[in-house]
């Protein structure tokens, strides 16, 4: 297991052979990538901006959380900070096990519980120069305030 | 009292101005006390009711207690992946 906040491109293929193993009948990978485009708004990059040291523990309790739920110890979790352009990868989950719908799951599971819970934020710019923080919608709105009484909007 | 600097992110730091804001609390103030001062001390940052707050690197709850030595930290709504 391994959770990072990186700099700089993610290596998929490093991601890929870091959780590969005899043993595992299946490997998910989500790769999450800066999209041109957003409310209608043509996009030109986001900025991907975090609470580092919390957004690194959060990472490494989602990657202990899915270990549990999902019985596999073959989880890699990376996201980038700082300016992407069109297409890079902002976020990179690999998830081997022996059997395919675990791994699927796994890998779902752990993308959405970042978005719920992990503190990073989107500086989106426009093509006309404007720049904007992204509000997720309502359900991580939703989430949040669970979260705010302690409770894991996933549990 | 004690001084806490809390620290701010993205949209709430853009709209204070600056990454921390300093705020003076009692001593055995809570969570919801420290995001009173901060409505006081940053009247620009318009917050939620009910802000997402973190202690140390965790959410924490509005009656968590707090004191000088906490990293506290306003947490917007997060927007990853």
């Amino acid at each position: 297991m391994r959770t990072a906040l990186v700099g700089a491109p993610i290596d998929i293929a490093a991601l890929v052979a870091e959780v590969s193993a005899p043993a595992n009948g299946a490997l998910s990978l989500f790769i999450g990538t800066v999209r041109n485009e957003n409310d209608g708004r043509t996009v030109d990059g986001i900025e991907y901006n975090a609470y580092a040291p919390m957004a690194e523990r959060e990472l490494a309790a989602l990657a202990r959380e899915a270990s549990e739920r999902f019985d596999t110890q073959h989880i890699v979790i990376e996201h980038r900070t700082g300016y992407l352009a069109l297409g890079e990868a902002s976020v990179a989950i690999a998830v081997a096990h022996p059997h395919r719908v675990p791994a699927m799951d796994a890998t779902r599971w752990i993308i959405e519980s970042l978005k719920a819970r992990v503190p990073i934020w989107k500086l989106e710019h426009y093509t006309d120069g404007t720049r904007q923080w992204v509000v997720q919608g309502h359900s991580a709105v939703q989430g949040s305030a669970k979260m705010d009484h302690g409770e894991d909007p996933h549990a | 009292m004690i001084t806490l600097d809390v620290l701010l992110f993205a949209s709430y730091a853009d709209a204070a101005g600056a990454g921390r804001v300093r705020v003076a609390v009692a001593e055995g103030a809570r969570v919801t006390d420290v995001v009173d001062a901060v409505r006081t001390a940053a009247p620009g940052l318009a917050l939620p009711s009910r802000p997402l707050v973190a202690v140390n690197h965790r959410y924490a709850k509005g009656d968590d207690p707090v004191g000088a030595a906490d990293e506290i930290a306003l947490i917007p709504p997060v927007a990853g992946g």
